[in-house]
C-alpha cells in the first residue's frame, strides 16, 4: 500500500513541478510586456511618432525618421523577399514532392534556422562592397534573405490545405493545370498566404542585427532614395539602450513600445485572418 | 487509338499522338502548363541559389583569415584589431557557455510546460497557453535585450548573484563581485527566448504520440507520470532532442539580447558572474567601425564558423524531428 501512496506521491509531484514551469515560462512575459507597456507610456506623445531624433539634453525628439525607415527598409525587403518565398512555396505545394522538390524544402528549413546576423554579414558582402556605402537597399537584401525560407514553407503548408476535390472539380472541367493551380488553389489559399506574409513582415520588422552594419542609422529622414544609410526603430532603440543618458533610457522604452505595437499588430491581423478562414 | 500511343509524361499529363504521329488537337500538351511548371521549378531553385550565394559569400570574404592559421584563428586568445592580432577563443568560449546556460534553465521549464499541456492540462486550455508562447516568440530580440538591461541585469546584481554567492561560493562558477553583466545574464535571457521554440516542437512532438500506446499504460495501471515516462517521452525522445537542438541553435546564434547584457570584454573567465563576449556579439559591435579587409575577414570568419555549426545543428534537429513521425526512436 506504500508502494502505492509513494506512486501517487510521484504523480502529484510532477504534477505540480509542470504547472510550475507553466508559470516560470510566464513570468518573463508578463514582466516584459508590463515593463515595456509602463516605462514607456509616459515617452509618447505625437511629437515622438513625428519629431527628428533631438541632440542629448534637448527636450523634445522623437522617432519619426525611423519609425519611416522601418516601414521603407521593410517594404523594400517584402518587393525583393514576397515573389521569392511565395513561388518557392506554391512550388513546394504544387510540384515539390519529387528529390528536387525534398532538397528545396530540407535547404529551405536549414536556412530558416541561420542567425540573422550571419544574413548580415551576406547582405554587406553582396550590396555594401559593391556599392561602398551603407543603404537601406543593403538591409532590405538581408531581411528578404531571412524572409524567403520561412514564408516558403507557411506557404507550402496553407497551399496543402486546399482540398484535393476543388483542383479536381477544375481539371475535370478541362481547365489546364496551370489556370486551375492560379485560378482555384491559389485563390482559394490567398487568405492563407496572406497571413504567413503578415507574419514574415512583422518578423523582419523586429530584427536588428542584421541592419547594424547594413541599412545602418541616419539622423534625417529617408523614403526616397535607396542607396542611402536610413534609421530603423530597431537600431534605434538599441543605440538609446546602451547609451549613458537617462533621457535616451526613456526613449529606448517608448520606442520599444512602438515596436511590440507594431509587431503586435501585424500579429493579431494575421491571427484575425487565419481565423476568419477556418470559420469560412 | 492503341494503347502504346499513350505516353505517360511527368506523371499526370498524358501526351496522346495519333497514328500519324503529330499531337491530337485536343489532347496535347498545354504550353501553359509547360511554362508554369518550368517557373515554378525554378522560383524553387532560387532557395537553392540563395543558400548557394550565402555560402559562397560568406567564403570569398572569410577565407583570407582563415586560409593562413585557421587553428591559431581558433585557439588564439588576444583579439586585437589594432595590432592585426586575431583569435576567436573568448567569442567561442562565451557563445557555448551561454548557450549551454540557457539549454540547462530552459529545457526542464519548456518540457515541463509541453508536458503539463498536452498530458495533464484538459484540452480546452491549450490556445490560453500556445497564445502566450507565440506572444513571446514574437517579441523582437532588442526588446528582451532593453528588458535584460534594466531589469534583470540590476536583479542579477542585487539580488541572485550575491544569493549564489554566498550559497554556492565554493565553486569556481559562481565566485567573483556580481556585477550583473556577463556570462549568467546573457544565458539567462537566452533561456527566455529560446524556451518558445523547445516548448512549441516538443508539444507538437509529444502530441504524435499514438493514443493506444498512452492508454495501453495507464490500463496497466500506470500513473500519470509513469504513463508519461514510459509511453510519452521513450516514443518522443528523438524528436524532444530535435526540439533541444534546434533551440540551441538558436541560442548560438542570437545577438542583440546577448549583446546587451554580456558585458562585451573578450577575456574568458571561470566564473559565471563575470563579464565576457560571444561570437554574434562581436560581430555585431565592430562590423560597422572595422575599416581595414584583414578585420572585416576576422569578422566575416567569425560569421563562418556560426554559419557552419548552426546549419549542422539545424540540418540533425530536423531529423530528428521528422523521424518521430516514422515511429519510436531505437537509438
Amino acid at each position: 500500500m506504500s508502494r502505492y501512496l509513494l506512486r501517487r506521491a510521484t504523480n502529484a509531484a510532477v504534477t505540480g513541478l509542470c504547472i510550475f514551469a507553466l508559470l516560470l515560462a510566464l513570468v518573463p512575459l508578463v514582466s516584459v510586456l508590463w515593463l515595456v507597456i509602463s516605462h514607456g507610456i509616459s515617452g509618447l506623445s505625437w511629437s515622438f511618432f513625428t519629431a527628428l531624433p533631438s541632440p542629448v539634453g534637448e527636450p523634445g525628439g522623437g522617432i519619426g525618421n525611423a519609425i519611416v525607415g522601418t516601414l521603407y527598409i521593410v517594404g523594400l525587403a517584402c518587393l525583393i523577399g514576397l515573389p521569392f518565398g511565395i513561388g518557392a512555396g506554391v512550388f513546394l505545394a504544387e510540384r515539390g514532392d519529387g528529390p528536387f522538390g525534398q532538397t528545396v524544402r530540407f535547404i529551405a528549413e536549414v536556412l530558416s534556422g541561420v542567425p540573422s546576423i550571419v544574413i548580415g554579414v551576406v547582405a554587406y558582402g553582396l550590396v555594401v562592397l559593391p556599392m561602398r556605402r551603407f543603404s537601406a537597399l543593403a538591409g532590405a537584401v538581408a531581411l528578404a534573405i531571412l524572409m524567403m525560407p520561412g514564408l516558403a514553407r507557411t506557404t507550402e503548408e496553407l497551399v496543402r490545405l486546399v482540398p484535393s476535390t476543388l483542383r479536381e472539380a477544375s481539371l475535370a472541367l478541362g481547365v489546364p493545370q496551370w489556370k486551375t493551380s492560379l485560378r482555384v488553389v491559389l485563390k482559394t489559399a490567398l487568405g492563407g498566404i496572406l497571413t504567413g506574409v503578415l507574419l514574415a513582415v512583422s518578423r523582419a520588422a523586429g530584427e536588428t542585427a542584421p541592419l547594424l552594419f547594413t541599412s545602418l542609422n541616419n539622423q534625417y529622414w529617408n523614403a526616397s532614395r535607396p542607396d542611402q544609410p536610413t534609421a530603423a526603430l530597431t537600431v534605434q532603440i538599441y543605440n538609446y539602450a546602451i547609451s549613458p543618458y537617462e533621457d535616451w533610457h526613456r526613449k529606448a522604452w517608448a520606442a520599444a513600445l512602438v515596436l511590440l505595437m507594431m509587431v503586435g499588430l501585424l500579429n493579431f491581423t494575421s491571427r484575425l485572418l487565419a481565423r476568419s478562414r477556418l470559420q469560412a | 487509338m492503341r494503347k502504346a500511343d499513350l505516353l505517360v509524361d511527368q506523371g499526370d499529363m498524358i501526351r496522346e499522338r495519333t497514328a500519324n504521329g503529330r499531337p491530337n488537337f485536343f489532347t496535347r500538351v498545354n504550353v501553359g502548363d509547360r511554362t508554369y511548371a518550368l517557373l515554378l521549378t525554378a522560383l524553387g531553385g532560387a532557395v537553392l541559389i540563395v543558400a548557394g550565394l550565402i555560402v559562397f559569400v560568406l567564403w570569398q570574404s572569410a577565407h583570407t583569415a582563415l586560409a593562413t592559421h585557421p587553428l591559431e584563428f581558433i585557439k588564439g586568445m588576444d583579439w586585437d584589431p589594432v595590432r592585426h592580432s586575431f583569435g576567436a577563443l573568448a567569442f567561442i568560449y562565451g557563445t557555448l557557455v551561454t548557450s549551454a546556460l540557457s539549454i540547462i534553465v530552459a529545457v526542464p521549464v519548456a518540457l515541463g510546460l509541453a508536458i503539463f499541456l498536452v498530458e495533464i492540462a484538459p484540452s480546452g486550455m491549450r490556445p490560453l497557453v500556445s497564445f502566450p508562447l507565440e506572444l513571446l516568440a514574437g517579441i523582437p530580440s532588442v526588446v528582451y535585450g532593453l528588458w535584460g538591461l534594466f531589469v534583470m541585469v540590476p536583479w542579477l546584481r542585487e539580488r541572485l548573484e550575491p544569493f549564489l554567492g554566498a550559497v554556492f561560493g565554493f565553486l569556481p562558477l559562481f565566485q567573483g563581485p556580481p556585477l550583473g553583466l556577463g556570462y549568467l545574464a546573457g544565458g539567462l535571457i537566452l533561456a527566455v527566448m529560446i524556451l518558445p521554440t523547445i516548448a512549441s516542437v516538443s508539444i507538437e512532438v509529444l502530441k504524435k504520440v499514438p493514443v493506444s500506446l498512452k492508454e495501453g499504460s495507464l490500463a496497466l495501471g500506470a500513473t500519470r507520470w509513469e504513463m508519461v515516462r514510459t509511453a510519452s517521452l521513450p516514443y518522443s525522445r528523438a524528436g524532444i532532442m530535435g526540439a533541444i537542438i534546434l533551440g540551441l541553435g538558436r541560442a548560438l546564434g542570437e545577438t542583440m539580447a546577448v549583446t546587451m547584457v554580456i558585458g562585451n570584454s573578450p577575456e574568458i573567465h571561470a566564473s559565471l558572474f563575470s563579464p565576457g563576449y560571444s561570437l554574434p556579439s562581436v560581430i555585431a559591435n565592430e562590423f560597422a567601425e572595422a575599416t581595414d579587409a584583414t578585420h572585416t575577414g576576422a569578422l566575416a570568419a567569425l560569421a563562418l564558423i556560426l554559419f557552419g555549426v548552426t546549419v549542422l545543428l539545424n540540418s540533425i534537429a530536423r531529423l530528428l524531428v521528422r523521424a518521430v513521425g516514422r515511429g519510436p526512436a531505437r537509438a
